[in-house]
């Protein structure tokens, strides 16, 4: 290599590390550093704006309070633009650059297991808000939102009460993907074990953004045509929703005659769907924003106030941030520090009141204590509590419904410490950090 | 058909008998009756859903003529009641808080806020008990549509208590169209309990019926002929699987020609999202990757003009049509002057500048709208369907979209065909030298020519508010299948846009029952891949000098 | 094919241009300061941190797979729509790979399959899966599968002749499909969540800065190698070859040339350099998805040859690097915003600077676009249509 070839390389290298580092401020000790890691371009930003701004919304009340300990909060944000692995490199700019202290962050299962080996191995702290597939309890994260047993076992278990409809045939449609295939696996052995006959529980799937839902409505349709009461289980994502819920208005479906439970869509996503049509659907979350009680009424003047829009409404994910950023900032306050092997200890067992007017408490397997409640769709775009479950249901990391699973338990106090402990073979699997 | 006259001569003796002691029944309790029916309508207040079924019930059976308007506006969720003394009113939605009406007395309450009553709650069990029972009030209505609807939904949940009132409503209907629905119902009771040969007679008066209700009455039958069963439950198990094994063939008719219509009506989704580029693209040779955003334009006008005339959503489409038309046409010319006009001679980078442009648009959108999606609402005449029969029903919203896409492709057509600026824009694509020294002002040609396909795909724009989400993400979601459909039809040819939405949408309809939807999409994708292998350049292709480059 | 030259004109050939020499030299000088930088102390204001190591990285895979899109496209006249398909199989020959180096530390503790098949009940490993314990068996799959496919997409449809706008299109459907399939849980390469929770590479952690670094070096070799095989290919006589199709296509059919067989080396070529790049860009980021496949990023690989300049290897390296730059700094400085300043980028590049960015400092190019030669030889075609040329 010639003499000039070396030095253009240099420059050329110095100048690329120069941009690539470009606006990261250098030390930052002043501020305790909040991560948020959600989409705002791309198809989740639909979803994933509103908790940016929720997270925003929550940094910005903190440091009215006077911030933590005597250091006022700094939110980062980044835009990982619904691109999986653009996840993992964000976390760790966030973790390794910016140093932040805890992240918010992330809507789908994918990116959460692409940040996944990031917040471990540098340690991080994350907090995950929607309700997911379970199946996972890793020492770096929170699971604020719902495990299956929180929401699809509840749900089943209304709609196969009288109160319900006494419902004995279901359909199980869902988006392609992890959530709903575990969620449908784990039904499907819970109904069997029930009582339900096989040949009444039909298992659709279809891709992401599924917009022409025709032939599966009238499959539908037909199915629950057999005399027997028929329910829908719906795990559908977002986008293919409103779709869905349309095609079901026009082949003239009506909830009293063929009900959709659902798992994914919330306030947010009926705000982009004219609900008249949908009355008497069903859906089962840990929030709806028509929860009466105080906490409630003061959490949505404030994101009215923040927002500065008086229709926009909130849902189940931002209760779980709500819920997750006090328990931070409890259990930093608690130990006086932001260092996360300490705050993480600090976590178990702290309490918050959550917005329904319950108290939810982060467990050692580092899923909450959550109640679970069934709305109707009212024809304004809200829920209607139909039924509630008496107290809060523990979030179980491993569900009881799968046969590998149902060994395996997760808890991260000694002596056990570990996300995936096999009771029957005292093992713990895979954890090499 | 003979073993119809045995329940009828027995019914004519039952209703007989039923019309005295409802008399009777009447005239003795006129009084505690209407006490009843105040306490009946009092436990409607109640939390517990099980006391409200109950109410609900008494209330139905109660012969109060206060009582159909009631159990109307509890079904719609208009009945509420005044928190502080329980009292049931009819609410009607003001802006700020209710306008409110004594249920029991009718007499007007005036305005009170929305705190100071609760609605009175229902769920999907109450709704079905309200169904029938609305329905068994509504058999006498002096309305033949509705007995129709009231006869129809005594199939829903057939249970012995009605057969004393649909035997009486038998009695007084003239309408044969009732009466069929009528003792259809009322073999539907039948069928259930009672002798052997009534059950049995009413089994047959059943079997052939197209209407979805009576297969579920008849599955329930099969059903419970199961091992344990009576002998009579067997028998009738037994004919009620031969009833339904004789509809099964005209069943399997009528859905071939429901796969066909969901395989047209996806082609005519194809159509529309798809016509818009045969012009940028096929006929002028942008690959223009905006093109999605401008169906997405043209659905946000669609919200917009939604926002703008809340009152008269039954029109907005028609308001929102032309609006889409120019507002994206405009947004289209403005685009074709601005960057693509540089471009001409250069069509690769028409696709990395109309990307670019097209992620300015999403942005925009993201930034105007928010990435909330927007509701865009259906009016009444779109929702709904028509029922041909149990087995087939067309949904109005596809039986529009197909016409419109149709019209909007003949208009198409006819601009280009028939107007001296379809002429130019022809002339120039051909030959833009000649057409330039015949006089033609090309750059404008260019602009219109761009503006025209921009459109139009706004008006698709339009049509797809109604079926899909309103986000800024809707674009990105048509515009493969967009490019797709052209390229399959033939690039430059229209009536190849056309005949490649329809075939791409029925071969995928056809084929989704057998594989699912992912499998149909692959094999479709396949399918085009190996055409272009036999046809490379499309079905209908351009012949003449001018194919090669 | 072309004779075998004599050593010193391959070298020539090779190294006898100066920006190739300073191609290289960037990515080599590159492959040996950046790890070392990053072995300083963190206080050292010289200091890199293995995230920028890591980002550096992937720049350098999407660099090869631009330069990978630009041989066929730039020299060949073949727009690949579908370019991002080969990377991803790439990248899943890689990930099974790694999946197999996690053996029994899977969340279920497994002896055999991976975590994803034993949550969906698989009872086996499905046979495609076989062999990838191997590291040699996966990295003959990285090359060969997208190898193969291009082969046999290439073939049958150059055979028949489907050019242009078509068989972009076409590449575009293929992406597409192999998207939803691979969406698809029963495939078996683990659905929508992909592959993920990687442990090791060929024994070693990959959470460790070394191997970090390692892979750094890797990826620039590959791009360096991939460029030396990109300039032999160009600058063979097989290239001229290459450079009459993409300027005239049947004139050269006509002089007795058998286009197909040069159009599906090369496609072949191309389709094995972005294998490879996928197989380097998954251990670094440490997921491969389907999301991979989707027709938007074939799209947008194009965008970074033609925004570097087509026709130029070290265009294509310029673009995949510098819009991915700005991509990363905008994310983070204009988290609202930042797809104006990109879409922005692209209308404005397209305008004032057809020829890509390298086009600025290069006045003569050495292989001219068909500008010029085009206009002397097919005038008519080239003024009287303008819409609708030649892609």
């Amino acid at each position: 290599m010639t003499q000039s070839g070396k030095r253009t390389s240099l420059i050329a290298a110095a100048s690329v590390l120069a941009l690539a580092l470009g606006s990261t401020a250098a030390i930052a000790a002043e501020t305790i550093k909040v991560g948020v890691l959600h989409s705002l371009s791309g198809t989740m930003a639909i979803s994933e704006t509103t908790l940016k701004d929720t997270v925003l919304m929550l940094v910005e009340e903190q440091n009215k309070k006077g911030g933590l300990l005597g250091k006022q909060l700094e939110a980062v944000v980044v835009d990982p633009a619904s691109d999986w692995p653009l996840f993992a490199e964000k976390a760790r700019e966030l973790l390794e650059v910016h140093e932040v202290d805890v992240i918010f962050g992330n809507w789908t299962s994918v990116s959460r297991k692409s940040v996944l080996p990031v917040v471990e191995e540098l340690n991080g702290m994350l907090f995950y808000p929607v309700q997911y597939e379970g199946e996972e309890s890793s020492k770096n994260v929170f699971y604020t939102g719902a495990a299956p047993n929180q929401q699809a076992i509840p749900a089943v278990d209304y709609l196969l009460s009288e109160e319900g409809g006494s419902v004995r045939r279901f359909v199980l449609a869902g988006t392609d993907y992890v959530y709903p295939r575990t969620t449908n696996k784990i039904l499907e052995q819970y109904l069997l074990d029930k009582g339900i006959p096989q040949d009444d529980i039909m298992i659709n799937y279809t891709p992401f953004g599924h917009s022409e839902w025709q032939t599966i409505v009238s499959d539908i349709k037909e199915f629950g045509s057999a005399g027997v009461k028929t329910a829908v289980v719906s795990t559908i994502n977002g986008d293919a929703n409103v779709p869905f819920y349309k095609e079901l208005g026009n082949q003239g479906i009506a909830a009293s005659d063929i009900p959709v439970i659902a798992f994914s869509v919330g306030e947010e996503e009926l705000s982009g769907i004219d609900t008249s049509p949908l009355v008497g659907h069903l859906a089962a979350w840990n929030y709806f924003m028509s929860a009466e009680a105080d906490e409630n009424d003061a959490f949505i003047e404030k994101w009215h106030a923040f927002i500065g829009d008086e229709d926009r409404v909130t849902n189940d994910p931002m209760e779980a941030h709500y819920i997750g950023f006090n328990m931070w900032v409890k259990a930093v306050e608690s130990v006086g520090t932001t260092d996360v092997d300490v705050v993480r200890e600090a976590m178990y067992g702290i309490t918050y009141p959550n917005l329904t007017g319950g108290v939810a408490v982060m467990n050692t397997n580092h899923h909450l204590t959550k109640p679970v409640l069934i709305g109707e769709i009212q024809d304004d775009g809200q829920f209607e509590t139909v039924w509630q479950t008496p107290k809060g249901v523990i979030g179980d990391a491993w569900t009881d419904f799968l046969p590998e699973s149902k060994n395996l338990v997760a808890d991260w106090t000694q002596p056990i410490s570990c996300g995936n402990f096999n009771i029957k073979t005292g093992d713990c699997s895979g954890q090499n950090y | 058909m003979p073993h119809k006259l045995v329940p009828l001569g027995a019914a004519m003796r039952r209703v007989a008998c039923l019309i005295a002691v409802l008399a009777a029944f009447i005239a003795a309790t006129g009084l505690a009756a209407a006490s009843d029916f105040e306490a009946a309508l009092g436990k409607l207040t109640d939390k517990s859903f099980q006391v409200k079924e109950q109410a609900i019930a008494e209330i139905a059976t109660s012969g109060d003529e206060r009582a159909l308007p009631i159990l109307s506006a509890l079904q719609a969720g208009d009945l509420y009641f005044v928190r502080k003394d329980k009292r049931i009113v009819f609410a009607e939605k003001l802006d700020k808080g209710f306008s409110i009406t004594d249920a029991l007395t009718g007499e007007a309450l005036g305005e009170v806020k929305r705190r100071a009553v609760r609605k009175v709650s229902i769920n999907n069990r109450l709704r079905t008990a309200l169904k029938s029972a609305i329905g068994s009030l509504e058999l006498f209505s002096p309305d033949a549509e509705a007995r129709l609807a009231a006869a129809r939904s005594m199939l829903v949940a057939p249970t012995a208590d009605a057969l004393a009132m649909l035997d009486r409503a038998l009695t007084a209907e003239s309408e044969p169209s009732v009466r069929e629905a009528l003792e259809t119902a009322r073999a539907a009771v039948q069928a259930q309990t009672g002798p052997l040969d009534a059950r049995l007679a009413a089994v047959g008066v059943m079997s052939g019926s197209m209407n979805q209700d009576v297969w579920r009455v008849l599955g329930k039958l099969v059903e419970e002929g199961g091992e344990t069963a009576s002998e009579d439950a067997k028998q009738v198990a037994l004919a009620a699987s031969a009833a339904l094994e004789s509809i099964e063939s005209q069943k399997r008719f009528y859905s071939l020609l429901e796969t066909l219509f969901f395989g047209i009506s996806l082609g005519a989704v194809l159509l529309l999202a798809a016509v818009g580029l045969a012009i940028t693209f096929g006929v002028m040779g942008v690959i223009n990757m905006a093109h999605g955003e401008m169906l997405m334009l043209g659905a946000y006008t669609t919200f917009v003009v939604q926002q703008l005339m809340p009152n008269a959503i039954e029109y907005s489409l028609f308001v929102a049509i032309p609006a889409a038309f120019i507002v994206t046409g405009a947004v289209g010319i403005l685009l074709e002057r601005s960057v693509i006009r540089v471009l001409y001679g250069r069509p690769l980078e028409t696709l990395l500048a109309t990307f670019g442009v097209s992620l300015i648009l999403q942005q925009a959108v993201r930034t105007i709208f928010s990435p909330l999606n927007q509701p865009v609402i259906t009016p009444d005449w779109m929702s709904g369907f028509y029922e041909v029969n149990g087995a087939l029903s067309l949904t109005y919203n596809r039986l529009y979209i197909i016409a419109f896409s149709l019209i909007v492709f003949l208009a198409l057509l006819a601009v280009l065909r028939k107007t001296s600026l379809g002429l130019q824009m022809r002339a120039v694509t051909q030959n833009r030298k000649m057409a330039a020294s015949m006089g033609i002002r090309t750059g404008w040609v260019d602009a219109m020519t761009f503006g025209l396909g921009s459109g139009i795909a706004g008006i698709g724009g339009v049509a797809l508010s109604q079926l899909t989400n309103v986000g800024p993400n809707l674009g990105q979601a048509y515009i493969i299948d967009s490019f797709l459909v052209v390229v399959f039809g033939g690039v430059g040819n229209l009536w190849g846009t056309l005949v490649g939405a329809m075939t791409l949408g029925v071969v995928n309809k056809f084929i989704e029952p057998f594989t699912g939807a992912v499998i149909a999409k692959i094999l479709v994708l396949v399918f085009i891949i190996l055409f272009i292998q036999r046809r490379p350049r499309g079905l209908f292709a351009l012949k003449g000098r001018a194919v090669d480059n | 094919m072309a004779p075998l030259p004599q050593h010193a004109t391959l070298f020539q050939r090779l190294f006898g241009n100066t920006s190739g020499k300073l191609v290289l030299g960037v990515i080599l000088g590159a492959a040996i300061v950046v790890p070392l930088l990053n072995q300083l102390p963190e206080s050292s204001p010289f200091h890199v941190p293995t995230f920028v190591v890591s980002l550096l990285g992937k720049y350098l895979c999407y660099a090869l797979l631009a330069m990978a899109v630009d041989l066929v496209w730039g020299y060949c006249g073949i727009l690949s729509l579908g370019h991002g398909a080969f990377f991803a199989l790439g990248g899943y020959a890689m990930g099974i790979y790694l999946m197999r180096q996690i053996g029994d530390r899977g969340v279920y503790g497994h002896p055999m399959l991976p975590d994803f098949m034993v949550f969906l009940n698989w009872q086996e490993l499905p046979w495609f899966w076989y062999g990838f314990d191997s590291f040699a068996f996966a990295m003959l799959m990285v090359v060969l599968v997208p190898g193969l496919l291009a082969f046999v997409f290439g073939w049958f449809a150059f055979r028949s002749r489907v050019t242009g706008v078509y068989l972009s299109i076409i590449t575009q459907a293929m992406t597409y499909a192999l998207m939803l399939a691979f969406f698809r849980n029963d495939m078996g390469f683990g659905g929508n969540n992909g592959l993920t929770d990687f442990r090791d590479i060929l024994g070693f952690s990959l959470r460790t800065d070394g191997v970090r670094n390692g892979l750094f070096v890797a990826s620039a070799l590959a791009l360096a190698g991939g460029f030396l095989i990109c300039r032999f290919i160009t600058t063979s006589r097989l290239g001229k070859v290459l450079y009459a199709i993409r300027d005239a296509e049947s004139r050269a059919r006509f002089l007795g040339y058998r286009v197909e067989y040069y159009k599906t080396f090369v496609f072949t070529v191309s389709a094995m350099l972005a294998g490879v790049a996928g197989a380097l860009y998954v251990p670094q980021v440490g997921i491969i998805n389907p999301g991979e496949f989707s027709p938007i990023n074939s799209i947008e690989i194009v965008i970074w040859v033609a925004l570097g300049g087509r026709g130029y290897l070290y265009g294509a390296i310029v673009g995949a690097v510098g819009v991915n730059m700005a991509k990363s700094y905008f994310t983070v400085a204009f988290p609202e915003i930042w797809l104006f300043f990109l879409g922005g980028l692209f209308v404005i590049t397209t305008l004032f600077l057809p020829k890509g960015v390298v086009g600025i400092f290069s006045k003569a190019p050495s292989h001219p676009l068909p500008s010029l030669r085009a206009l002397l030889a097919r005038p008519a075609a080239n003024q009287g249509t303008r819409p609708g040329d030649a892609l």
